[in-house]
């Protein structure tokens, strides 16, 4: 009983925890303007460095930490091993037809899954039925997967 | 202090503390960047039905993943209400004549007002840009198996293959949407 009871804990604390790490997150977002229609234009466009620049860094730091994670044998604050999970590859259909009508959706939208997030806390209410609208895609996929060729 | 963080964050500042959202999630809970499997969790949660893309336990595999997904939105309204930047987006000339030939008058939101509006629904190009972009965001995030920061910046970060296959097709999807298929619908 008390195993499971501080097990429910720490399921409370990671909870907050990445209540905390998204809010981060959300700020980072908003004021890199990635969130930004406008800004998302620009990139497609190949008119500002900016978009490259905001993912390219974040890919490079990425990248560091987790060579130095990997490296060092780090364990998680929970004491967990460090597992990264691989991205499935399929046939490569799933990656690359998926991969594309998200590119359609985010050069229409302007926007991806966490700045959709961000524009409706930043009052962009309208956002709310992009959220809902792409919900209904995951659902679709969620009934349409055993059909479709990945 | 308030002052300078209320400036727009240069590319040099906000990618790398984007970076760092990776090792931070792995260091306090062993979890991977990405956000558009909260999609998933939030259909889970309420509109299961019958598939098996839906039926577990959502609470227990994905609470830390949409606590992710509500803080991105409060950290939105954070920085919306406190680090408020009066001034409109300072994107090039260039994506502005771009934009003014398509009809495109109000530059001074982060969103061009005059689409994303609740009027913007009676128009065929708030429709597919709202409607028909949400739902392929939706639909192609989960069928490639993750989006921006789970491929783009995760799955590259990685050196994982499939996030750069992932990639490349988001480029060319946002490539033709933007001149191929904006200059349609405006």
């Amino acid at each position: 009983m008390r195993v499971e009871q501080t097990n429910d804990n720490t399921r409370e604390l990671s909870w907050l925890a990445h209540l905390l790490v998204g809010t981060v997150f959300g700020v980072i977002v908003t004021k890199a303007e990635v969130i930004s229609w406008f800004r998302i234009q620009e990139m497609f466009r190949f008119q500002s460095f900016h978009m490259y620049g905001v993912i390219g860094s974040a890919v490079a730091v990425g990248a560091l930490s987790l060579i130095i994670i990997k490296r060092s044998g780090m364990r998680s604050m929970r004491g967990q091993e460090i597992s990264i999970p691989a991205k499935d590859f399929g046939t490569g259909f799933r990656v690359a037809v998926g991969g594309t009508m998200f590119g359609l959706g985010w050069g229409l939208a302007g926007a991806c899954p966490g700045p959709i997030f961000a524009l409706i806390g930043n009052g962009v209410t309208v956002m709310a039925v992009v959220l809902a609208s792409a919900l209904l895609g995951t659902w679709a996929y969620g009934n349409l997967r055993e059909r479709i060729p990945h | 202090m308030i002052e300078s963080l209320s400036q727009p964050w240069p590319w040099y500042v906000a990618g790398p503390l984007t970076g760092l959202m990776i090792p931070l999630l792995l260091l306090i809970d062993n979890r991977p960047f990405g956000i558009s499997t909260s999609y998933q969790h939030i259909c889970a949660a309420l509109v299961p039905g019958r598939s098996s893309y839906f039926a577990y336990d959502w609470k227990k595999t994905g609470k830390w993943n949409l606590g992710l997904a509500l803080g991105t939105l409060l950290g939105g309204f954070v920085a919306g209400s406190l680090l408020t930047n009066p001034d409109p987006i300072a994107i090039s000339e260039a994506t502005r004549t771009d934009l003014a030939a398509l009809g495109l008058t109000d530059f001074s939101g982060l969103v061009p007002a005059e689409v994303f509006a609740w009027s913007g629904f009676s128009s065929l190009t708030g429709l597919v840009m709202m409607i028909g972009g949400g739902f392929l965001i939706g639909f192609g995030a989960r069928y490639a198996g993750g989006c921006t920061s789970g491929h783009a910046i995760f799955g590259l970060s990685d050196l994982q293959f499939p996030s750069l296959i992932a990639v490349l097709g988001f480029f060319a999807g946002g490539l033709i949407s933007t001149h191929f298929l904006l200059p349609l619908i405006f």
